[in-house]
């Protein structure tokens, strides 16, 4: 009799699979149906039984009557039943020392062939424990940690620190400083979608873009050089201003670098946008509704590339992006071609930022007057003895800030970044929280890439930009 | 006088199986700076004048590095798979169409097929034996794929061999006289590049080794010698796939220094290739495979054959 149930549970089975077939070639049957699989749309992930369409078939398909207790089995076929055999899924411990891991991402995936059922994201390798260091360490010696958060996008980790600070002090900075922040933010952002869409592409398998961009990448880290000192732990963008005035003749150089970069990223885009190849690896692969993109939290371009326009830079403005002009781009169908197109778009869309900033730059202060709050220059501090206390004083103690608590989140490369910090009136953070944007856009990693194959996961991965300085913090 | 010719025979091919080596050390060196020049860098650019003695250097850094091997490997199959490698890629050397002092094969095209074929054995006992979870991916996938490839690979070469009437790579020689087959037949040309680069795993369709996905794949525990070996014989039939291409398409004139120009140019589209183009993914390459160029070839293969009834017809 078991034998019966099986025989009506395959034949029940069967009809419902060709029913799934016949559900799925009727309502867009006619010419695109022929070509399967180079032109279905329906997310490059492939449909398994799941359990809940296996739950159907669980309990007894028939119940055998007196009648159809006389039915007889009808004969099965005349082949060795397969000796059942456990079978289990090939478990891949991916990084954290694999060339697309970007950093220490450690996956642990249950591969069945070449799809990923399901992928675990092991993550903590680079953790250093940043907020809890923050919390012992004055308002200024803390900002340092921010730019070794997310180590590619640095000065907007420090814009989103030193804001913070600022609306607890209540303090607001001069023009100059703001449109210097705005300036260096979208070098910043142009920095961190360099290292995005050419590790995307490194993870895809074109060499070249990476390289190319690298280039440039390294011209902008001479201006991060020249403007603070360092390449890129710059603690430039201090609580209340920056730290130094512009040296002389950058913004000439940052115009020459931004004329001609607009040019360098046409040259990648030939070699990406319309290459095929390029286009059927990341077209239709690790799609993100816009529903899920909210459910899932994400931010930035994973939010923008599902048709989601949220930009922070628009929708509360800080520093001086209320002074310019540009466009947010968003995609339309949230897939890994989308998001690609839209970094590269906010690339240029911050060209035309770091233009008008050039352009609008005003002379004056780069750092509010409140010598409370910041440090006198070297030069006043040879003439004044206030200077030199206040000086003492900043470095030694810090300044105090008074209590409360803020969110501060600025729309860094990644996505949102946030600052949660609160203040009892000392001069040191009681707490500060931060929200890093790849955090959430790693965890749902399982849910984009599932039923993937392994070779979009990485492609998803690289998509993600997720950076391990700020997700591990 | 027979022990002399084959003295001479034997004289012979190590000569050619040393020059392919040779070759083979300075296309290494060749693509790296092609690349570094395609990525705006330098290239190797240190070692002797202009870094030319590199390839060499490589080759005593790897076989002086200690061998290491996997604890739970099938050792022997591990150990001589790239040896194994080695060899049939150089093996299928033999077959070059050379008019004098070597072997004149009148089944060379079977002989390369032949040699082709095992060579993927190799590479899936290399990423079997590994006994390691990336190393059967890489494996697995080259086997898939090389198997698929084979298939119009054999019918595009099937054609020709229609189209010629033999097995004798000379043949090429007499045939393409007047005009290149790359002319006369130029999407067969062009089918006939891919199926090369996906031959020889080469960088659109490099799925075995597929650096950032299978990190190394199929060799992706071999160090020094081994990984040495298997790095010699896949040049070796990147070399060899760009000579069958100048032999096939190029005018075959193996007597002239310019048949030696235009191999060093298809290797260097090997490169190019290489710079230019993302990965495939495994799937869309099975459908390319099956669903492209295998229904090509069998097209262009009724078309020959209907062709040289006809031309038989007619004279």
């Amino acid at each position: 009799m078991a034998l019966y149930y099986v025989n009506a549970f395959s034949k029940r089975f069967a009809s419902v699979g060709l029913q799934l077939a016949k559900a799925a070639t009727t309502p867009s049957a006619g010419a695109g149906q022929v070509a399967l699989n180079r032109q279905q749309k329906r997310g490059a992930a492939k449909w398994y039984p799941d359990p809940e369409f296996l739950k159907q078939f669980e309990g007894p398909v028939m119940y055998p009557d007196d009648i159809t207790s006389q039915w007889k089995l009808p004969p099965w076929n005349h082949q060795v039943t397969p000796v059942e055999k456990s079978i289990r899924n090939l478990t891949l411990n991916f990084g954290p020392q694999h060339p697309a891991a970007h950093g220490v991402l450690r996956l642990v995936m249950q591969l069945d062939g070449e799809t990923v059922v399901h992928c675990d994201p092991h993550i903590g390798l680079l953790h250093r424990g940043t907020e809890k260091l923050i919390e012992y360490k004055t308002y200024t010696q803390a900002l340092p940690y921010f730019d070794r958060l997310d180590y590619v996008s640095m000065m907007c980790n420090e814009q989103c620190y030193s804001l913070a600070v600022e609306k607890l002090l209540n303090i607001d900075v001069p023009l100059r400083a703001k449109y210097i922040r705005t300036l260096f933010a979208e070098i910043t952002r142009i920095l961190n979608h360099i290292m995005a869409v050419g590790t995307h592409a490194l993870d895809v398998g074109a060499l070249t873009p990476f390289f190319w961009l690298f280039e440039e990448r390294e011209k902008m880290m001479e201006f991060y050089e020249r403007v603070s000192g360092a390449r890129m732990h710059a603690a430039y963008i201090r609580p209340g201003g920056v730290s130094l005035d512009m040296p002389l003749g950058l913004m000439d150089d940052i115009y020459e670098f931004a004329s001609k970069f607009a040019e360098r990223l046409d040259e990648v885009e030939d070699v990406l946008t319309t290459n095929r190849i390029w286009v059927q690896r990341t077209q239709d692969i690790g799609v993100v509704t816009a529903e899920e993109a909210l459910n899932y939290g994400f931010s930035g371009v994973m939010l923008r590339g599902s048709g989601i326009k949220w930009d922070l830079r628009k929708q509360q403005p800080y520093d001086a992006y209320d002074l310019v002009e540009f466009d947010v781009p968003i995609g339309t169908k949230g897939d890994c071609y989308d998001r690609y197109l839209c970094r590269v778009e906010e690339m240029r869309q911050s060209l035309r930022i770091i233009d008008q900033c050039l352009n609008q730059m005003p002379a004056g202060e780069i750092k509010t007057d409140d010598n409370k709050v910041t440090p006198p220059s070297r030069a006043e501090m040879k003439q004044s003895m206030e200077a030199l206390i206040h000086h003492f004083k900043l470095f030694t103690q810090g300044y105090q800030v008074p209590p409360g608590a803020t969110y501060t989140a600025i729309e860094a490369p990644k996505g949102e970044f946030g600052v949660y910090l609160v203040s009892d009136g000392s001069s040191r953070p009681y707490r500060c929280k931060i929200k890093a944007p790849g955090f959430a856009h790693l965890a749902a990693l399982n849910h984009v890439g599932r039923q993937h194959m392994l070779a979009d996961i990485v492609a998803i991965i690289g998509t993600l930009d997720v950076v391990f300085g700020e997700i591990d913090r | 006088m027979f022990y002399l010719e084959n003295l001479l025979f034997i004289i012979g091919s190590l000569l050619l199986v040393i020059c392919v080596l040779v070759s083979v050390a300075f296309l290494t060196m060749f693509e790296r700076k092609v690349l570094g020049y395609i990525q705006i860098r330098k290239g190797p650019n240190k070692v002797g004048i202009m870094g030319i003695p590199q390839p060499f250097c490589d080759a005593i850094k790897l076989f002086t590095k200690e061998q290491t091997y996997p604890l739970l490997s099938n050792y022997i199959s591990y150990y001589f798979s790239p040896i194994f490698s080695l060899f049939l890629s150089l093996l299928v050397w033999m077959c070059m169409p050379l008019f004098i002092k070597l072997f004149s094969f009148n089944l060379g095209l079977l002989f390369f097929l032949c040699c082709t074929s095992l060579g993927v054995y190799t590479v899936m006992i290399a990423g079997w034996s590994s006994n390691s979870n990336y190393a059967l991916l890489g494996g697995l996938r080259a086997v898939a794929q090389t198997i698929s490839y084979e298939v119009s690979l054999a019918l595009v070469l099937l054609s020709f061999i229609f189209l010629i009437g033999g097995y004798n790579m000379l043949m090429f020689y007499k045939y393409q006289l007047f005009i290149w087959f790359l002319f006369l037949m130029f999407p067969m040309a062009l089918v006939w590049f891919s199926i090369s680069l996906a031959e020889t795993n080469r960088t659109p369709f490099d799925f075995a080794e597929g650096e950032s996905e299978l990190v190394s794949g199929f060799n992706i525990e071999y160090s020094s010698g081994g990984f040495a070996l298997i790095f010699l014989a896949e040049y070796a039939s990147i070399l060899f796939m760009s000579m069958l291409f100048c032999v096939m398409f190029l005018g075959c004139d193996v007597f002239s220094f310019s048949f030696y120009l235009k191999l060093t140019f298809v290797s260097f589209m090997f490169i190019w290739v290489r710079g230019t183009l993302p990965r495939f993914r495994y799937d869309k390459l099975m459908y390319l495979a099956w669903k492209s160029f295998l229904p090509f070839s069998l097209n262009f293969l009724l078309f020959f054959v209907g062709f040289k009834i006809f031309l038989l017809y007619l004279l």
